[in-house]
């Protein structure tokens, strides 16, 4: 980790971002554990330095696709903790008006389409998406996210294919945090690293650790340049460690316990704090202010979900076309 | 005014949008290949040489072509999907069913999926899985508009109203209704083709069109059967049997107007379809006028369909597994008999 060439404020902007996300689903699943929330979660304790290290390399009018395991990229492109918040909630204010969910979280407003809760269903989505932005000759970056388990599915095959026989602008991102849901990833896949199978596209893939955020930064901030440019798109390996479960209530028996213990050492927000102080960017004080400061704006989030209007039973007729059939 | 066959008549149906709007693009499998076919029925023969760079000409990847243009759609461009075969789109459904359907849904309404579907269907001489007939598996599905224009007239109206709505709408065609020529000509081809009128006509999604008026029986129909029908229904007025032929054109949404009006007047009803008959286009239909025009009804509504086994191959099976004019005159004189 080097945080010579960043400004302070910057690097505060990083963690800041993470512990968003951490905060927000140690809250999420509280909520939801107490019976408060409605619906399933899936959640990144572990891997916020991914999305906020992949997101910060975007600008507001590029776009990402995410996962079953949404609300770290969403927060991290900049819906905030409000929408997302109420959307939980399941309440009209939410940012798919109680529609999405935690699994289809996303607002297009803010460069996230909803979350696609099918694995690997987001990959011809972005390749698509790049492929707009290619046409109409806009300098626009589409991100794919995914976990190491959607890299299995014909729907990666297909899509990386198309993005890089066409040379889009799009970055396929795998979050590698070692299980496809329970089934650990070298039980599924031959290859050492999920980044060797760009060879077969003919891209460049490149694996890091996915748990050093201004490593992620880096890399993708390279990546996405490149795919600006017009050279194509590049399959990027974050390998990083889900501290939680899969789902809901799943205390995640099947990672064992010194895998787990090495990981809560190698998390990404510890280890950028300890970094921060060491190099004399900030200290502890500062961090604590900021931790204060996304508390609080996690409780007023849950305050105004919590107050705002349900849908009304018949809302479920709306939505479906824009021309109403 | 000029007579074109179905593909002829959609080639330059789609030329037109694309010249009206260049948000408008094609992609498939190989629709853009000089010396090729212009996908596999002759539809988008030569667009690529006025359009070369918005004729998207694909990997043989169907569930990841119907994602990339779900992306494009969503970020304001128009695709037009071909998939040669609609059995083929089976490789495509997660990508139809769970993302384009519902994209905009899941979004609570905040962006737009404007996308359209040309899938051929016909049970043609291919055997199981180059000749169903699909459309049933899409009735059940929120979220798609379905089309399947039996005319060239009704393929221009209908593929220019697709390509101007802001939703995603599938488009059945038959392969027997092309009209296609040279060496992707189909044998048994019915003709199809219409005079063409020069201005910028549109076919509304959703609109019924009553084929031949008739006060005994209502006859309803797609596609090839609408034509067997309308057969079925000359042969008819020599036994004194006034047949109403309907054609729907549109599956999702349905014009019950039409339907309910047809028979209100008739109290007789025979539905014919060329897919399976079990949950078929036949049965919603049944079933929604026994819910709703029971009182109306003096004979039970009748389906002719093929039967619930996969599209055979060997010709004379063939002739057994798809309706014939016969069999839906067949039907109209049973519920006659009541």
């Amino acid at each position: 980790m080097s945080t010579r060439s960043f400004d302070p404020p910057f690097l505060l902007s990083l963690y800041r971002g993470m512990v968003r996300i951490r905060k927000f689903e140690e809250r999420v699943k509280f909520l939801f554990l107490e019976g408060r929330m409605p619906g399933t979660i899936h959640q990144c304790q572990g891997q916020e330095a991914c999305a906020v290290g992949v997101c910060a390399a975007l600008g507001p009018e590029d776009v990402v696709t995410s996962t079953h395991r949404p609300h770290g990229h969403a927060l991290a492109k900049g819906i905030t903790v409000h929408d997302a918040m109420a959307e939980l909630f399941a309440r009209t204010t939410g940012c798919c008006k109680g529609k999405g969910g935690s699994l289809h979280l996303g607002d297009l407003a803010r460069g996230m389409v909803p979350a696609v809760a099918i694995v690997g269903g987001g990959i011809p989505i972005a390749t698509g998406m790049a492929l707009a932005f290619k046409m109409r000759k806009q300098e626009r970056v589409a991100v794919c996210f995914m976990g190491d388990g959607a890299v299995n599915e014909g729907a990666f095959h297909e899509g990386v294919n198309m993005g890089a026989i066409w040379s889009l602008p799009v970055v396929y991102v795998v979050e590698n945090n070692l299980y496809g849901a329970s089934t650990p990833i070298h039980w599924v896949t031959k290859t050492k690293t999920i980044a060797e199978r760009s060879s077969a596209y003919g891209i460049p893939g490149i694996t890091i650790d996915g748990n050093d955020v201004l490593a992620v930064y880096e890399t993708a901030k390279a990546a996405v340049q490149r795919a600006r440019e017009g050279a194509g798109p590049t399959l990027l390996e974050l390998i990083t460690y889900r501290i939680t479960g899969h789902s809901r209530r799943d205390p995640a028996l099947y990672q064992p316990a010194e895998e787990k213990a090495r990981a809560l050492e190698n998390e990404p927000i510890r280890r950028f704090s300890r970094h921060l102080i060491e190099q004399g960017i900030a200290g502890a004080e500062a961090m604590e202010r900021i931790d204060l400061e996304v508390d609080q704006e996690i409780e007023s989030a849950i305050e105004a979900a919590v107050t705002a209007p349900e849908p009304a039973p018949e809302d479920a007729l709306e939505d479906l076309f824009v021309e109403r059939a | 005014m000029t007579r074109s066959g179905i593909a002829e008549a959609l080639r330059e149906a789609i030329r037109g949008e694309m010249r009206r709007d260049d948000r408008v693009f094609c992609i498939g499998e190989d629709i853009a290949i000089r010396g090729g076919w212009g996908g596999a029925f002759t539809v988008t023969l030569g667009l690529e040489e006025e359009f070369s760079d918005r004729m998207i000409n694909t990997p043989i990847s169907e569930n990841g072509f119907f994602g990339v243009a779900l992306g494009a759609a969503m970020m304001g461009l128009r695709p037009i999907v071909d998939v040669q075969y609609s059995d083929f789109i089976f490789l495509a459904m997660d990508q139809v069913a769970n993302q384009i359907a519902k994209m905009r849904y899941m979004s609570g309404g905040k962006l737009t999926v404007p996308l359209v579907m040309r899938a051929p269907v016909g049970v043609t001489g291919r055997g199981a899985q180059h000749a169903q007939c699909v459309e049933p598996f899409f009735l059940p599905l929120p979220g798609i508009k379905i089309v399947a224009p039996a005319t060239a007239y009704d393929a221009v109206g209908l593929l220019r109203s697709a390509v101007r709505c802001d939703d995603p709408v599938l488009m059945f065609e038959h392969k027997l209704l092309y009209g296609s020529k040279g060496v992707r000509a189909e044998t048994g081809a019915v003709d199809a083709s219409s005079e063409i009128p020069e201005d910028d006509y549109v076919v509304p999604i959703g609109k019924a069109v009553v084929r031949r008026p008739g006060s005994d029986v209502t006859i309803i129909a797609t596609l090839q059967m609408m034509h067997r029908s309308l057969q079925a229904a000359q042969l008819l007025e020599k036994e004194g049997i006034g047949a109403e032929v309907i054609d729907p054109r549109s599956l999702v949404p349905f014009d019950w107007e039409t339907v309910k009006a047809s028979v209100a007047k008739t109290g007789r009803v025979v539905i014919v379809e060329e897919s399976p008959k079990r949950s078929g286009i036949g049965a919603e239909i049944a079933a929604t006028l026994a819910e709703e025009m029971i009182e109306y009804l003096t004979a039970p509504v009748k389906r002719v369909a093929a039967p619930n086994t996969p599209a055979p191959f060997a010709p004379p099976m063939e002739r057994f597994y798809v309706p014939s004019i016969e069999r839906i005159a067949q039907a109209v004189r049973e519920v006659m008999s009541f």
